[in-house]
This record gives structure tokens, sequence and C-alpha cells, in this order.
């Protein structure tokens, strides 16, 4: 997995509520059977007009966000369906880092195993990052994973809290198989104890 | 020992291992397995030399691509669906993992198949590559849906890297009005809670109004667990949920089924449990429901009326603006006078038996409204064989509703049912999201009871009226 540590970059400001993983990757882009090639269809159905031509209003179409890597939403980001196809999504288009003030669960989760860190903050730290995104390309905000903050272009800064497994897997770009492989034994030990126990099971 | 709640028992049972930080390690004791989640999981398995840890315990079955019309026999057109259908056949061969495959008669819903089959049961874990995994609940389980590296993860080791979640109860309170259903229950919990509002939760329905559910009822309260931002969703086992386990294909039997039992009793609640939240909600306070938005938390009862963004607050003002702007509505027209061009009647929120007997209720000697399009889907091929059998599929037929094959179908339109550009459905799924059942179609999530009216009449409809 690729490691995180720092990211200075732009910052697209999507300042909507409940956005959901039918939205940042519609169903008829799940039929696939690879993980990568998802980012030119993220937010399809936001991003392109009936004809597939992209609609120049939406924020990552415009030319200040085209290379946008850090995402600023609306509360209850990525809630709806449990496709990793919506972060493989993202990160194929290029962010790494996403900040609302909360996440739905299973897209949490999804993001930390594909090297994206997702952050939660409250409302009113989004509502300045938000501000400061809407500024465009020259407002470059920086996410140090390390320290835990968020620093806008104006160098106001904001401590985030993250739970610390997730965080050293991330900077260290840690496969989670490999690490629990490395407690077999206590698996090993556990089927045999529940298999006493619960044998129907 | 200190009081524990039903999600605190089960985590405990489950927990092969713990880091100091409280970073557990979760055995999983059933991994079901649908064709859209898992090819790439397998490739993973492939690609590092890994096998499946507990063959004996994965469950795979496609549903969410496979046609539903009456030809499917000849195969699936759309070549990408054909291909993650074609790699589960054979990453269910290769891995050598149970299997339902399109021809079987089992197949279908994959938290349909699980509980019909007796691979779920009361106090396992269980996780599959979907949210709606929470179905499982129902029994007692704790069941979280998952994404593909933790399809992987569990494949490869059969545990679930997790820290422990909170605990909520739901409870509903005293008996349900006629004509109200679990659809209504669930729908109208997260009306009170929001989309968010079990974030970080398991949450535990408990109250008279479910314990007087069938199982199949209760499933339904589950499954939209998930749509309140909930990790789990959780109903205590009682003699229902014994007697629906018994005889099941996969259940224990004999001396297993009592010593089974002997465990199953022990799982519940105790009186004196902490809970870090909980919502209370009167049963006759329930009313038939419908949403009007693209968020299943944009739900009222029928007798209502479309809002005005104005009646909201915060980032919901603009929500509510581009949910009606979506939805082709104008605040103020009653619900009960949208005017439908579709009924969808399926998915596992609402594809079971019960569900179609609920319906066919209805409909029973009435035709749908002229030039609606109607479909039932039921959930699995057993569902359609016993709805058949207990002659509801004739009357879905004589009422002018497509009778289908099993699969999620218009659930989430990955197969060929799907919704054109401003086609309003009153669906029985359980999104509402823009574009969830085709690019630009509108969905109104209601009860079996309630589709089924609203196909009688062409507008969404108190089915109080035609009881
Ligand atoms: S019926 Fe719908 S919600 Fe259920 S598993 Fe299929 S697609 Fe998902």
């Amino acid at each position: 997995m690729d490691k995180f540590t720092t990211l200075t970059g732009v910052a697209a400001p999507m300042p909507l509520i409940n956005v959901d993983t039918d939205m940042i990757i519609p169903k008829q882009f799940l039929k696939t059977i690879k993980r990568s090639g998802l980012g030119i269809n993220l937010f399809d159905e936001m991003r392109y007009d009936d004809d597939g031509n992209e609609i120049p209003d939406f924020v990552l179409n415009k030319p200040q966000y085209r290379d946008a890597e850090i995402l600023v939403a609306g509360d209850n980001f990525g809630c709806g369906s449990s496709r990793e196809h919506a972060p493989w999504a993202i990160k194929d288009f290029g962010i790494r880092c996403v900040i609302a003030p909360s996440f739905a669960d299973i897209f949490y989760n999804n993001c930390f195993k594909n090297g994206i860190l997702p952050i939660a903050l409250p409302q009113k730290a989004v509502d300045v990052l938000m501000k400061d995104a809407e500024k465009g390309a020259n407002a470059r905000m920086t996410v140090d994973l390390e320290a835990q903050t968020v620093t806008t272009s104006d160098g106001e800064s904001f401590a985030f809290e993250i739970d610390s497994f997730k965080k050293h897997c991330l900077i260290e770009g840690l496969d989670d198989i490999g690490l629990t492989m490395e407690k077999a034994s206590a698996i090993d030990a556990f089927e045999s104890k529940a298999a006493m126990e619960r044998p129907w099971v | 020992m200190s009081p524990k709640t039903l999600y605190d028992k089960i985590w405990d049972a489950h927990v092969a291992h713990e880091a100091e930080d409280g970073t557990c390690l979760l055995y999983i004791d059933r991994h079901l397995v649908h064709e859209v989640t898992s090819p790439q999981a397998f490739e993973g398995l492939r690609m590092t030399g890994r096998t499946v840890r507990a063959p004996d315990k994965t469950i795979a079955v496609p549903d969410h691509n496979v046609p539903t019309t009456l030809d499917r026999a000849k195969g699936i057109e759309n070549p990408e669906s054909k291909i993650q259908v074609e790699a589960l056949d054979k990453n269910a061969a290769d891995f050598g993992i149970h299997y339902y495959p399109v021809s079987d008669v089992r197949q279908g819903i994959v938290h349909i198949v699980g509980p019909e089959q007796g691979w779920t049961l009361p106090g396992m874990t269980v996780v599959c590559g979907d949210s709606h995994t929470a179905t499982h609940g129902a029994f007692g389980a704790l069941a979280h849906g998952i994404g593909t590296s933790e399809v992987e993860h569990v494949l490869a080791t059969q545990t679930l890297i997790q820290r422990k979640g909170k605990n909520m109860k739901v409870e509903i309170t005293g008996k349900l009005r006629p004509g109200v259903t679990a659809k209504d229950i669930t729908l109208s919990v997260i009306g009170k809670t929001g989309t968010a509002g079990g974030t970080g939760y398991v949450i535990e329905y408990c109250g008279e109004a479910i314990r007087d559910l069938s199982m199949e009822g209760r499933m339904t309260v589950c499954n939209m667990a998930i749509e309140g931002g909930a990790r789990a969703g959780l109903i205590a086992p009682d003699e229902k949920t014994f007697e629906y386990c018994k005889g099941r294909p996969h259940a224990p039997k004999g001396a297993q089924w009592e010593a089974a039992m002997a465990w199953w009793k022990t799982l519940y609640s105790d009186d004196d449990a902490h809970w870090d939240k909980v919502v209370t909600i009167k049963g006759e306070d329930i009313a038939p429901v419908v949403t009007w938005g693209t968020s299943p938390e944009d739900v009222l009862p029928i007798t209502a009326t479309v809002p005005d963004p104005s009646d909201f607050t915060g980032g919901k003002v603009d929500a509510a603006k581009r949910s009606l702007d979506y939805m082709g509505l104008t605040p103020g027209t009653p619900l009960s006078e949208i005017e439908i061009d579709t009924v969808f009647i399926g998915s596992c929120t609402n594809g079971r038996i019960e569900d179609l007997r609920a319906a066919a209720a209805i409909l029973k000697g009435k035709k749908i409204k002229d030039g609606l399009r109607a479909m039932v889907v039921p959930g699995s091929g057993l569902v359609r064989a016993q709805a058949e059998e207990e002659g509801l599929a004739d009357i879905f037929k004589e009422a002018g509703f497509e009778w289908r094959l099993a699969g999620c179908s218009m659930c989430l339109a990955m197969n060929p049912d799907q919704l054109s550009p401003g086609e309003r459905c009153a669906a029985t799924s359980n999104r509402n999201f823009e574009g969830r059942q085709g690019r630009g179609g509108r969905t109104h999530l209601l009860s079996p009871a309630m589709a089924a009216a609203a196909a009688i009449t062409g507008h969404l409809t108190d089915v109080r009226e035609m009881m």
C-alpha cells in the first residue's frame, strides 16, 4: 500500500452533505474485476452530461481543481454501499485525503486500505477549510499525518484525531493481511477453542 | 460479572486477539460473497499465493448482475456483467467454497440465501462485502458490511480488524397500528435519527413491536440499520428465531442443536447493561411512510405533504433543495398525489415470502393502473417457488405485474432492470439515492403493501384506505 506522511496540495470544495458512494462511483462502473482506472468515472453523474461531456460547473472540472489532491466535503461523507470502488476511484483521480465533519463507517475503513487519509473535524473547522479550498489553486493546504494537523494556505492549523494503529499502517504503508498473518497462532488457538465451545459453527 | 449488552456478548465470544491499543481481530463465523465486491479480493489472494483459510465457512452466490427475466438461462448479455459472474463461478471452484450458481433454484440475493439455508444463526459473526449484511442481525448475529480489502483479509485470515463500536438501543414500544409494517418502523427510525445518527454504533432493536414481528419483518428492520449509519443492527433471538432456524439445511441437528440452543438462550442484553444512546419510539405513533427525497432520512407519513427546504437547517437546506429538484417535486404537494410510472417489489429489504404475501393481499382480484410498469422480483428461487405454490404469483400476474426470477434487479440496476431519466418508481428497496435505480430515475421507498396500493391507483397511496 502507498505510504502517507505529509501532503501539500490543492483542495477541492464540495459543500454537500450525505455524499453517498453511488454518487462517488455509480454502479455501472462496478462491473470491473480490477481496482484501477476508475478515476475518470469519479462522481460520473455529477461530472458529465448525458452525452459524456464535462459539466463545466462541477468542481473537479474547473481548471483550478483538476489536480486537486484533497477534497473538503459535508457531513456523513461516503454513506451507502460498501463498494471499495469509491476509494479506488478517489485515489485513481489523484485525491489522497478527504476532510469532512463525519464519515460513514465502511467508507472510512476502506480509505485506510488504499492509502487515503480521511480526516474528521468539527463543522467549524471544516467551514474554515471549505473557505480556504474555495480560493482555488493558489491556496494549497497542508496535511501532516505524523503531527495530526491540517493547515490552511493562511497558516491556520487544526489538529485531528486518528486511531494509532491506522495511523501507523498508513505512514508505513503496511499490508493488513501480512500483519494479521503474523498472529496466526492466536487465530489457530481461537479456532480450536471455538470448535469445542460452539461445534455447530 | 458486569452486565453486558447482546453486542458485548457476541463481541467477547469472537475476539481472537486484542492489541494493547484495543485493536482486535474478530473471528468471523460466516463469510458471504457475491460477484461485485469479490473479484479483486480473490485476485489479491492469487497474486500473493494465499488461500481461503476457512472455505467451509465461506458461501458465495451471484446476485447483483444476474438478469431476472425468464429467459436468463440463455446467458448474460452485458459482457462485463458476464465476466463478473463467470469470475465468481471460477473463484468458487478454485478456492473450494460453497456456491449457489445462477442455475441453482436456491440462488438469490445473498442476504436472503444465507438465512434461508441456515448459514446465518444466532450469536455468529457474519460479514459480506455488502452494506446490507446488517440484515443477518435479525437472528442476533453480529453482521457487518465490509469493503473488498476486508473481504480479502477475511478470506485469508478468517478475521476482521475491528475496534469495538458503541451500544445504541432502539426501542419500539407497544403495538403497531393496522397497515404499519416493519419497513415503516425502520424508515421511521432513520427519519428520527438521520442517516448519520447511528455512525459508530451497533443498534439493538427491541420492544414489544419488534418482538411481535416475524423473522422476515425483523430482517427488514435490521437490513436498513446501515441506512441509519450504524455498523450493524441486532435483535435478540427468541422462540421465533429458533423456530425459523430449525431444520434449515445448514442449521445444527440433534445434540448439536441442543448445545446451540443452550448458548443462544443466553443471548440477550442484561437488564442493567450500559447503553451509549437510547432512542424510544411508540409503535402507535408510526404511520405508513414514504420517502420524498434522495436520502432515506427524507421520510414522512403518507398523509403529509412535500416539505419546503426552509423547513430545515444547516446543510440540509441545500440538500433538500437539491433533492426536490432531482425528484421533480414542489413543496406543499400532498405525498398521496404523486403519480408514479413504475412499481418495484423485491430486494433484500422486502423480497421475502411475507413481503410478497402482504403485497398480494392488497392486489388480490385487482388490476394495476393502465400504462404502469410493475414487477415483482422474489429474493430467492425458493421464495419464488413458495409464492407460486401459495398462488401469490397468479395474483401478481393477473394484476399485471411481471413475475421475475431472483436477484437484486432494480434495487441498484446493475442488470438490465433500470429506470429511465425522470421515471418515477415506488420501490420496496432501501436506497433512494440519485441514480440508484438508473440515471435520473426517481425513487420513493415504501413497504410492499404500500407499493401494491400505489400500483393499483398509479399514485402514492395510503394503504389503509384499501384495507
Ligand atoms: S438487493 Fe439491493 S441492497 Fe440488497 S444486496 Fe442487492 S443491491 Fe444490495
